[in-house]
């Protein structure tokens, strides 16, 4: 069975970085993996999106409205927006981090700070995590996108896989004691 | 070997490398760039690669590669190859010496572009060999493949890849590189100097290499029937629609998965689809397969009767239009929603000052855009410009646009805009024609000394090449009076400093004839800009604000305004680099530096 996990954030948040690790570790799980991204132009301070299937054989890259097992937001609003595509009975996993896009900036639009409370209305499985916050406890608010990957692969019962040499093997000398200790606090949160 | 993970451009260039490709040169353009930039960053040793001004230039410059006996490749985005046609098309009757591959990245749904062109048109039309991969894996295994057609059949090959195929990420073997030797120049000017009595005769035997190439796609690996018996339907595809196909009929039909494109062999056609009661074409853009197709005679053909020309598909698409529409689940939450999140110009982005200043003028000038980081600007608030329609078109629209307004008795100044990148481009030519036509308008350089949309690329203008090896950095403003535009009729300065920009724009507006402005600031991401500035943000002292607002007039997104308090706040310090542009428009002295 194939599972479909898309990662949303906004641009310099670390998202596409998070999917490539994931994508390693689970190629090294002996999973067949395809991954998404579209950048470009959406990169400019704009939602960015990535997606991750695995499986036995996975042949489409992309994932549909419904289709995804699992939803990881690096930011509130971004869970929101990303919600047609999470299927029935799926998770999402997202962090209470608030960045204010140019509308909200200049006025033109509202930002809603509720937006969790009132997903978690209709939507069974929501997961409320305090990354960038523990992130920042950390020493780095960048690591925050690895403490998202903790969560998610214990979230996804993928912790036999050696993540650990695989953040080992992604990051420059000087910032793997950092993301390792990152990923540790994401896999033991609640 | 290995297996890892890759984008399709990353193993197009793994692909390049095995190949044995000695030459590389390409203009960078989404999805495309990253091919060239992994050849430069991981294979420089072997394969000699760079960032031409332009896409006919990395044309002209593989072809001239190719001829000389190095197997070479160009590659571009699906745009980029109409400013390479005019070579292209003369390349398929010369043919090549060594292997010659020009890759073509379309761009359906317009994730970064300007249109939806499907480039499998080019390839009957320039009379090009075509292979189009579905998968990572493909894109290495092809690109080798198309080498050996290349040389085979004496023709460039069109390697067509989509956005989804270009960034989308799977499992890859690794291989080794084959030495290729440079192969042997010789003179041949019956072969490579397409005068008309040799073009003639290259027409005859291109078409007959042709003839021989369909032979040969009726056995090609490329090619591949998955066979399912007891079905009545086959399908047809090619590129990552085969994808869409799998996932939705599994191996409920049969499926021709075409990988060589062009020639099409007619015969591998007829016999697959004779074989079917229902015949299903899903192709992404033009209906180029459902053609070919119908012209053999078959009418059993559902293709874009139900899957649409635009956008790009995706498994439920192609559900949906095949099977019938199925409700799609979905959670309703009731009461929010999120804000819309267009992408900006980043905060401490040179451009924002020069469009400021324009804005504040609006009124004087009618502006024409362009393709860059800057095409941003054309949002509210600023409201930058307004068309942009192509690479260098920001400039040469002016002389046009500049006469049909006094035409009309308009008393605005046609302005245009492009960046440093864009001006090697195509700029240059279309400023050389302002100036011979004395075209009364304002060209705008807006150089900050990379090619920043696509990611930080090299060009002409950078102290640096794409191989990392130092460049000779060609002076913008040299080119620039080198057509003769005089001090009364340039400025250059830093678009950040609103008073050098006010007054640049007042005497643009009151001089005759061309007028050049070239605004010079290093983009604020470039990392030794970002280095120098890490740290540095700005404070806005609650006391001093008033609520007036006038410092979220530069749309930057790093200042908000809490609507509660009435006081602007800076949001985000991390990404303010303290450029000073909004420092520059508080009256009240309420906003100041912090964190040096």
């Amino acid at each position: 069975m194939t599972k479909s996990i898309i990662l949303v954030g906004v641009g310099g948040q670390g998202t596409i970085t998070t999917s490539s690790i994931l994508a390693r570790g689970l190629i090294a799980g002996g999973k067949d993996v395809k991954m998404s991204e579209i950048h470009g132009m959406s990169q400019r301070g704009g939602t960015v999106v990535t997606q991750v299937k695995y499986g036995e054989k996975v042949y489409s890259p992309i994932i549909g409205e419904g289709e995804a097992d699992l939803i990881v937001s690096f930011e509130k609003v971004e869970a929101l927006r990303a919600l047609p595509y999470l299927k029935e009975g799926g998770t999402v996993v997202t962090d209470i981090r608030e960045i204010f896009p140019m509308p909200v900036l200049t006025g033109a639009a509202a930002y809603p700070g509720d937006a969790i409370e009132q997903m978690q209305k209709s939507v069974p499985n929501v997961i409320v995590v305090r990354a960038a916050e523990l992130a920042q406890q950390l020493g780095n608010v960048k690591a925050q996108n690895i403490v998202l990957l903790g969560a998610l692969v214990k979230q996804l019962g993928l912790m036999e896989i050696d993540w650990r040499s695989i953040i080992r093997d992604s990051f420059p000398e000087k910032l793997v004691d950092l993301n390792l200790k990152a990923f540790e606090a994401g896999t033991s949160m609640e | 070997m290995s297996k890892q993970i890759m984008s399709g451009n990353e193993a197009v260039a793994r692909g390049c490398y095995e190949a044995g490709v000695h030459f590389a040169a390409a203009y960078p353009g989404t999805p495309s760039t990253e091919i060239l930039e992994n050849i430069g960053g991981l294979y420089k040793e072997e394969i000699y690669s760079e960032w031409a001004p332009n896409e006919k230039v990395a044309a002209e410059a593989a072809l001239g590669a190719s001829i000389g006996g190095m197997r070479a490749i160009c590659t571009f985005k699906h745009v980029g190859m109409n400013v390479a046609a005019d070579p292209i098309f003369t390349a398929g009757y010369c043919g090549v010496n060594a292997g010659l591959v020009y890759v073509t990245a379309d761009d359906p749904a317009c994730h970064s572009s300007q249109n939806e062109q499907d480039n499998r048109l080019y390839a009957p039309h320039a009379k090009l060999a075509m292979v189009e991969p579905s998968d990572s894996q493909e894109c290495k295994d092809f690109i080798k493949k198309a080498y050996e057609i290349s040389e085979q059949f004496d023709i460039p090959v069109l390697f067509r890849m989509t956005t989804r195929v270009c960034h989308s990420k799977s499992v890859v073997e690794l291989g080794e590189r084959s030495e290729v030797p440079v192969k042997k120049y010789e003179r041949r000017p019956e072969k490579y100097s397409m005068l008309p009595v040799n073009a003639r005769k290259r027409h005859v035997i291109r078409e007959a290499l042709l003839q021989d190439l369909e032979e040969y796609a009726y056995t090609s690996e490329l090619n591949r029937v998955e066979k399912v018996e007891g079905t009545d339907t086959g399908v047809i595809t090619s590129g990552i629609s085969y994808q869409y196909v799998k996932d939705v009929f599994g191996d409920s039909v049969s499926v021709l998965k075409m990988g060589l494109t062009h020639p099409l062999s007619r015969r591998l056609l007829q016999e697959f689809a004779s074989g079917y009661k229902h015949l299903i074409v899903v192709e992404e853009g033009e209906p180029y397969l459902e053609n070919a197709l119908k012209i053999l005679g078959f009418t059993n053909v559902t293709g874009k009767d139900k899957l649409t020309i635009q956008g790009e598909f995706n498994t439920r698409v192609v559900r949906d239009s095949l099977l019938g529409k199925q409700e799609v689940f979905s959670y309703q939450v009731e009461g929010v929603q999120a804000p819309p999140r267009p992408p900006v110009l980043c905060a401490g982005c040179p451009h924002r000052g020069f469009y400021y200043a324009l804005s504040r003028q609006s009124d004087k000038f009618v502006s024409s855009g362009d393709i860059g980081c800057y095409a941003l600007a054309v949002n509210p608030p600023l409201n930058g410009f307004d068309t942009c329609i192509c690479m260098g078109a920001g400039f040469s629209s002016l002389v046009g646009l500049s006469r049909a307004l006094k035409a009309q008795g308009d008393t605005r100044k046609a302005i245009g805009e492009l960046g440093d990148s864009t001006f090697f481009h195509s700029g240059l030519t279309s400023l050389i024609d302002i100036v011979a036509s004395q075209t009364n308008a304002v060209a705008v350089i807006l150089d900050n000394s990379i090619t920043a949309m696509t990611g930080h690329q090299e060009n002409p203008g950078t102290v640096r090449n794409l191989m990392g090896y130092e460049s000779p950095a060609i002076s913008i403003e040299a080119l620039v009076r080198a057509l003769g535009i005089d001090d009364d009729h340039l400025r250059i300065f830093d678009p950040i400093d609103q008073e050098a920009a006010k007054e640049a724009l007042e005497a643009a507006y009151q001089a005759e004839g061309p007028f050049v402005i070239i605004t010079k600031r290093p983009c604020a991401l470039i990392k030794e800009v970002a280095r120098a500035n890490a740290g540095k943000h700005v404070q806005i002292d609650p006391d001093k604000c008033v609520g007036c607002k006038q410092c979220m007039k530069v749309a930057c997104p790093s200042l908000a305004f809490d609507s509660e308090a009435k006081k602007a706040y800076v949001a985000d310090t991390a990404n303010c680099n303290q450029c000073g542009l909004c420092l520059q428009q508080c009256k009240f002295g309420a906003i100041g530096k912090a964190g040096e």
